[in-house]
């Protein structure tokens, strides 16, 4: 490193006169928005110092849709594939907290069942989103086979998911006031063969990692965020557990009926990048803890709110036979489901973190304003904090263990 | 739910004893307070150091329309993480044509990208803020999209490159509607809630008017 300088200016010189021997001129350097590892269109504008980062500011804004725009100018109904769209790895999980929000501004409640179904295809999508999240981490920082084991996993969800709503990917499976259809028959069965196959190769893929030399070298004491540093920052899931923090609102405000089911909320113990991918790890077998038993006490009864009139379309073969469920359909397709007027507030845990919807209704079926609260914004906010002082590569280790999703930090 | 009732009550009478120009919003799911715009920041920390709502979950504005006034309302979220429970704290931006709040960046270190991003899509300033610049738009975009006179079409602007648009001698078009999109407005009568398609009705075979 020791480099011959000729110096051009005075300012350059009085750098040269401070006590570090090797300071010298910092380089500017762009990563992003196409960069493997910044999964998605994240660029992060970095002043390097050698190979150590002195400044980083994220650059966002790559994916902006103007998603709120366009939730204020369609009906209700019509937001739900616009959902899968915020966090792509967990559509499933996008839709339920989206249709919950507009169901507590119609003052609806669900049938057990509904809560049920939401409950178990939320955390298939907590662990196909974990699984995601796993591989890319162990590409990031070197290790390829993992990713390989995880997508093969994935996979098996995903045809789980083709055969619960039809679509592998953007599933747009809640309804406001239910779900697009029951379950088909077998699904359960299979979903409890996929669990049972599922843990001891989640334990392997585990044990590829974390006693690995080079994944300890990379993630151990890389990337610490403080507990003070996670509240102030409103860091949420596993990111905000990873520093020490048991909050989750599956077990502080418990909704849809997450109060039944047992199961842990694993906190880390530093907040450096290992615990957060120890703490990913074992909420996988949590949420497969949690599959396990709503398969086993599944509520049978309505799949849909039955007093959703003029919220959820009726059924098809009435629709088509009585003048009744005819007008309400068109009421729905037309107007969009009357709602009252008001605001609400509403957050789930989704795997990410804390997708939140704030609408604020003037009655009708068009909502207002509607902001969305991505997880991955509030910590992505973080970065310009959290990089500084470690070196390219451990940002690199850092981004990873964020596990991110650009779809809803730009919305 | 009982508890959070109580946490109702409990919040509101206790930043009213201390703040008594507050009143309550109505809400029917979190506890709601409105607050003068000045007094914001004074009741934000007195949530957060003795209520204990110390996690700022959402901010976000409000516009109401050119018409009304106040135009603009901000919105906080906090959340206890104790109690379980959020409070809805919110405040009217005082002038309507350039609307400014202050910042609660030195409460909520959370802040800074929420009020970048109020800024950048709703033109709400908030003096203090220590890089108060657009973060999902590009620097230099001359709108703020979540207003609601701009168009859901978009408004034609120029490219955000100089050079790539002198090059390329192209600039951002707005979004073909194609008749576009039709939706229902609320309404008593029938005849008014009948979804029709907004004034944005310019498509590929039919120009852009000039005032859009």
């Amino acid at each position: 490193m020791a480099t011959e300088h000729t110096f051009t200016d005075a300012s350059a010189k009085t750098t040269a006169n401070s006590p570090k021997e090797f300071d010298s001129e910092t380089m500017s350097l762009s990563m992003g928005p196409s960069h493997p590892s910044t999964h998605g269109v994240l660029r992060i504008q970095f002043e390097l110092d050698g190979e150590n980062v002195t400044k980083a500011e994220p650059v966002i804004g790559y994916l902006h849709r103007g998603d709120e725009k366009i939730a204020e100018n369609m009906t209700y109904n019509q937001f739900v594939p616009y959902t899968d769209r915020l966090d792509y790895i967990a559509p499933l999980a996008n839709n339920a907290a989206y249709a919950h929000a507009v169901e507590q501004l119609a003052g609806l409640k669900m049938p057990p069942r509904v809560g049920a179904i939401r409950v178990l295809t939320s955390e298939m999508a907590r662990v196909s989103s974990h699984l995601l999240g796993l591989g890319a981490f162990g590409i990031d920082v070197g290790a390829w086979t993992v990713f390989m084991y995880t997508f093969t996993e994935r996979e098996k969800l995903y045809s789980l998911f083709e055969k619960l709503t039809g679509a592998r990917f953007t599933t747009s499976y809640s309804r406001i006031g239910g779900v697009s259809r029951d379950l088909p028959p077998g699904w359960l069965e299979e979903v409890d063969a996929f669990c049972d196959q599922f843990l001891p190769i989640l334990d392997e893929v585990l044990a590829l990692l974390s006693r690995n030399k080079i994944f300890l070298d990379r993630t151990v004491d890389v990337g610490i965020i403080s507990k003070e540093d996670a509240i102030a920052y409103s860091l949420s899931g596993p990111n905000l557990r990873g520093s020490g923090l048991a909050m989750d609102l599956r077990k502080d405000r418990p909704y849809w009926g997450y109060e039944q089911y047992d199961f842990d909320v694993p906190v880390g113990a530093k907040g450096d990048c290992y615990d957060r991918y120890l703490v990913r790890g074992e909420e996988k077998k949590q949420s497969i803890r949690i599959i396990k038993q709503v398969v086993k006490k599944f509520p049978a009864g309505d799949w849909y709110a039955p007093d959703a009139r003029r919220i959820f379309a009726p059924p098809k073969d009435k629709i088509l036979s009585s003048m009744e469920e005819l007008i309400d359909n068109f009421m729905i397709v037309t107007e969009g489901p009357q709602m009252p007027a008001g605001e609400v507030y509403f957050e789930a845990e989704n795997p990410k973190g804390l997708l939140g919807f704030y609408i604020v209704s003037k009655g009708g079926g068009v909502p207002w304003r509607m902001k969305i609260r991505g997880p991955s914004f509030s910590n992505l906010s973080i970065l310009p904090k959290l990089c500084v002082g470690n070196l390219v590569s451990d940002v690199v280790s850092i981004l990873g263990s964020l596990d991110f999703v650009m779809g809803e930090c730009d919305r | 739910m009982p508890a959070a009732m109580t946490a109702n009550a409990d919040v509101f009478a206790a930043v009213q004893g201390k703040f008594p120009a507050v009143t309550r919003r109505p809400s029917s799911d979190h506890p709601a307070i409105n607050v003068p715009a000045a007094a914001a920041l004074a009741v934000m920390q007195f949530l957060r150091d003795e209520q204990g709502y110390d996690y700022l979950t959402d901010l976000t504005a409000i516009d109401w329309t050119a018409e009304k006034s106040p135009r603009f309302t901000v919105v906080w979220h906090l959340y206890s993480r104790t109690r379980f429970v959020w409070v809805r704290v919110a405040a009217d931006c005082a002038d309507d044509a350039n609307p400014s709040m202050p910042t609660s960046t030195g409460l909520f270190a959370a802040a800074n990208w929420h009020e970048r991003e109020c800024y950048d899509l709703m033109g709400v300033k908030f003096p203090g803020h220590p890089d108060l610049r657009r973060i999902l738009m590009w620097e230099g975009y001359p709108h703020h999209p979540l207003r609601k006179e701009f168009p859901l079409a978009g408004i034609p602007t120029d490219l955000p490159d100089a050079e790539i648009a002198a090059e390329t001698g192209i600039g951002l078009i707005a979004a073909p509607m194609a008749g576009g999109p039709f939706v229902a407005t609320p309404g008593h009568l029938m005849s008014e809630t009948e979804p029709r398609a907004k004034d944005e009705a310019w498509s590929e075979q039919r120009a852009k008017p000039d005032n859009a």
